[in-house]
């Protein structure tokens, strides 16, 4: 196997303005995306050879083609749970190393408002009587529940280190003009919240989100033909799970063997020996509070079982050693399902090349990025290494 | 001077034969035919259809408000005048009603709708009839009903007949009535509920609206007045207060059957096809008490042209002798599902952000290249339209809005599917060419497939695409029909 790393750059990208989008349809929220990141690659939309959009409601390729009227390309639509946008990027970047295509684009979106549903869904039909009580927040829940018992946290210190999370991320989303939800929580209105699956309460949980996120890739070498700041792809990992967690024997629940294998395979290829020490930020999946916690054991940012240090410290803060979800996360940012992946991707991409919006949001010196996403039970995790110098 | 400036009329193009119920079920057979809504057609459609023949030449924009009258609309919540507004593109300002509860309830929304000129509240009103009333399988009533709708706009400009006055009676009775749940009539033994309500209510109204204007008996042209579903009674009534059989106008007992609270309206516009200027016509409707009015014809009446109003409609028909389908299309039995996918869940923020687009088929013209272009087709939670991207040039944002209702239009391809999940299979589904540009795809309907042929020129119809059970969503749309005539 080979490693993708400073085989493809992203040269431009495009993320849509993200929330309840009442009045604006699947093709707004793919046109607004689509044609920045055509501005900002500085390409026609003709340029465009190959396409990958990734969404869970809709399927087919022409969910693409028809809004964008993009012209008898090859388009596919993907899907691999919350990890659907990273999946569309990551065959986007196969098509350009393997020479098959020179330019391709990789859009996610999702008009979750559209559905009607409040909540999360679930991704797959499930079964009428096996899963017939699964939600989402359901069986993040069961981490929770599985964490504070395992690492001795009463249920009060456990919500307290959970909400710190979610307080991080309202403040960072606070600060960026396209997210959801840009209002600041306080720590005792993250505890005191309504409970929606304990020990997870309103905002321990992210918001059902419209939203768009396109990149356009090219190989590594000809990117700087596009731009002067391209930003290089250093490694990809994707692992999938053999089992619905809740009836696979012996697993413990605070972490998940497939989410540390998936940032193995990216660490390996990006050649990363201390994931803490050289990464400059990361967009992690923080579907719920919980979530983020075991990512950050799992991706290496956190020892086993003491993330609680680290999150009691503000490591992970804007001002802190190692910013996770500097734009806010799932959590602030929102979670339109298709789009996450790349939505993260596009945070990196404008960190790394010092164009954060605001120079609040702005990380200094940033190097490499990590995003992750992590679908389903969680079933399927994905991680995604860039960087903006090459080697 | 506020009276009429239009009307128009709508009857189902299929028509049944009472002779096809007597030998379905026995007992005494009834004269005559009686029409049939389609399976796609409830009274929201048939008011559309009536609407849209009144309004034909008239600005929708000067119109200042939209009463629908009816017995059977299909919400309990959800305003019906809305659908069809929105539909004419009427502005937002205006005063959209539903009305319902009585038989009279046409005649009642007429008599608000002139308050609301006379008052200077607004200066036109379109009200518009339609009902699906039934009668419950093997009885009487089943055959006497008929499906149809009527519309009139009312104003203070180029009236065609004013209404001079009105007298009103209240009666409290249930001599028939449906309650909430109620899918057909009920009602008393049918003399009493004959001679106390209709038969004592109507020459009341009539003779206080006469005593009030010192009128008699010949001075009308024209006598306007709804029958019962026992037909005969309706004789009586001229009898009993002295008019001639020459003015009393026909309830159309024999071609079209009683059409409850659009009977009346619709028996006016038939009678306003053959009024003259200086007409006098009495127009009274009966439903828990009565409304009687008087009206005035004036010339203008000749300037109305193009209506196909009533007599158009009864002439255009085909005969539906087959009760089984009768049941299908009425929904009367529970039938078999085809073992096809459930049809896409309806998404009400799609529904109602693509609102004009459905209802009014707007599309879109391309300024650079002057495509005229319908929609893409929606994704599953209705995530196409409307057009940002021109199909033919790629230009992007440089569109002008564009109207594909009223447009000719030619059958570019079809297929009679007998797969898809029909009421009435088959399914027949129509690509059409716009005259001027553009391309969609409409259900077919009230056609018979072996007429269907590329090429042929289509009206688009307003119907009922179909009704989400989950939801209880009705959703309306249009389908291409051959030129009725």
């Amino acid at each position: 196997m080979e490693s993708i790393k400073d085989k493809v750059a992203i040269v431009g990208m495009g993320c849509c303005k993200f929330g309840e989008l009442w009045d604006k349809g699947a093709n707004d929220i793919i046109i607004e995306a689509a044609y920045e990141a055509y501005e900002d690659a500085g390409i026609e939309p003709k340029d465009i050879q190959a396409a990958w959009v990734g969404t869970l409601n809709e399927t087919a390729g022409v969910t693409l083609s028809e809004p964008l009227k993009l012209n008898r390309i090859p388009v596919t639509r993907v899907e691999n749970y919350c990890a659907t946008g990273h999946e569309a990027l990551r065959n986007a970047c196969f098509a350009v190393a393997c020479g098959m295509y020179d330019i391709v684009l990789a859009l996610g979106f999702e008009k979750l408002k559209d559905t009607g549903v409040g909540g999360l869904p679930v991704g797959r039909g499930m079964h009428p009587v096996l899963e017939s009580r699964r939600t989402a927040p359901g069986t993040f829940a069961f981490i929770a529940t599985r964490y504070f018992y395992t690492y001795g946290l009463s249920p009060e210190e456990g919500k307290r280190t959970i909400a710190k999370i979610s307080v991080k991320s309202h403040h960072n989303g606070s600060l960026h003009p396209k997210a959801h939800f840009r209002r600041e929580v306080t720590l005792e209105q993250v505890i005191n919240a309504p409970h929606i699956v304990w020990p997870l309460g309103l905002f321990d949980c992210c918001p059902t989100t419209d939203g768009a996120a396109c990149a356009i890739l090219v190989r590594a070498e000809d990117a700087r033909r596009f731009r002067e700041d391209p930003i290089y792809i250093k490694g990809i990992g994707l692992s999938t799970n053999q089992s619905l967690p809740h009836f696979e024997p012996g697993i413990d629940w605070t972490g998940f063997e497939m989410n540390r294998e998936a940032a193995r395979q990216a660490y390996e290829q990006a050649g990363i020996k201390d994931p803490r020490k050289e990464i400059s930020l990361a967009e992690v999946h923080d579907c719920f509070s919980i979530t983020e916690l075991i990512n950050y054991e799992d991706l290496g940012f956190s020892p086993k079982g003491r993330a609680k240090e680290d999150i009691d410290a503000g490591t992970f803060t804007l001002e802190g050693d190692l910013p996770i979800q500097p734009d806010g996360g799932l959590k602030s940012f929102g979670h339109p399902i298709g789009a996450s992946g790349v939505r993260m991707t596009y945070e990196c991409y404008k960190q790394l090349q010092g164009k954060a919006e605001l120079p609040q949001r702005q990380l200094k010196n940033a190097r490499l990025a990590l995003s992750h996403t992590l679908g389903g039970p969680p079933q399927v995790a994905c991680v995604f290494i860039t960087g903006n110098s090459l080697g | 001077m506020v009276g009429i400036t239009s009307y128009g009329a709508y009857i189902p193009f299929h028509r049944m034969e009472r002779d096809a119920f007597y030998k379905e079920w026995g007992g005494i057979p009834m004269p005559g035919e009686r029409s049939v809504a389609n399976f796609d057609e409830d009274s929201v459609t048939m008011a559309m259809e009536s609407a849209i023949d009144c309004m034909k030449g008239i600005d929708a924009k000067k119109v200042d408000g939209l009463f629908f009258a009816t017995t059977t609309s299909p919400y309990k919540e959800k305003l019906c005048a809305s659908i069809m507004a929105t539909a004419f593109d009427m502005r937002r300002d205006i005063r959209t009603m539903d009305l319902t509860g009585t038989l009279r309830v046409g005649t009642t929304a007429i008599a608000a709708a002139i308050d609301a000129i006379k008052a200077g509240s607004a200066k036109s009103i379109l009200v518009t009839t339609g009902e699906t009333r039934m009668g419950a399988p093997a009885g009487d009533f089943e055959q006497s009903v008929g499906d149809g709708g009527a519309a009139l706009l009312l104003g203070d400009n180029k009236v065609i007949a004013t209404i001079e006055g009105s007298y009103s009676v209240s009666d409290e009775f249930s001599g028939m009535w449906r309650a909430d749940g109620d899918a057909f009539i009920r009602a008393w033994e049918d003399r009493m509920v004959y001679d106390q309500g209709y038969s004592a209510n109507l020459p009341e109204a009539i003779s206080g609206l006469m005593k009030k204007y010192n009128l008699s008996p010949g001075d009308f042209a024209k006598v306007v007045y709804d029958a019962p579903l026992d037909v005969r009674r309706h004789a009586r009534v001229a009898g009993a207060l002295k008019f001639d059989a020459a003015q009393v106008q026909d309830p159309m007992f024999m071609n079209v059957g009683n059409t409850g609270s659009a009977l009346a309206m619709m028996m006016l516009v038939a009678a306003l096809e053959e009024a003259n200027p200086g007409d006098k016509i009495l127009f009274a409707s009966y439903g828990n008490g009565a409304d009687a009015f008087y009206l005035q014809v004036t010339p203008e009446i000749k300037k109305i042209k193009d209506r196909r109003g009533i007599k158009y409609h009864l002439d255009t028909k085909k005969t539906l002798n087959n009760y089984g389908t009768y049941l299908r299309w009425r929904k009367i039995l529970t039938l078999e599902r085809a073992r096809r996918p459930e049809q896409a869940a309806t998404s009400i923020v799609a529904l109602w952000r693509d609102r004009r687009i459905i209802l009014g088929l707007w599309g879109m013209k391309c300024k650079v290249c002057g495509t005229p272009q319908y929609t893409a087709t929606p994704g599953i939670m209705g995530g196409g339209p409307p057009i940002r991207i021109c199909v033919n040039c790629q230009a992007k944002d440089q569109f002008e809005d564009y109207c594909f209702l009223g447009k000719k239009a030619k059958i570019f391809s079809f297929t009679h599917d007998n797969l898809a999940d029909s009421p009435d299979p088959p399914a027949t589904v129509t690509v059409v060419d716009f005259e001027g540009g553009g391309r969609a795809a409409f259900d077919m309907t009230d056609r018979d497939p072996e007429d269907v042929k590329v090429g042929m020129p289509v009206e688009l119809t307003f119907r009922k695409l179909y009704h989400d059970p989950a939801r209880g969503i009705h959703n309306y749309y249009w389908k291409t029909r051959p030129i009725r005539g």
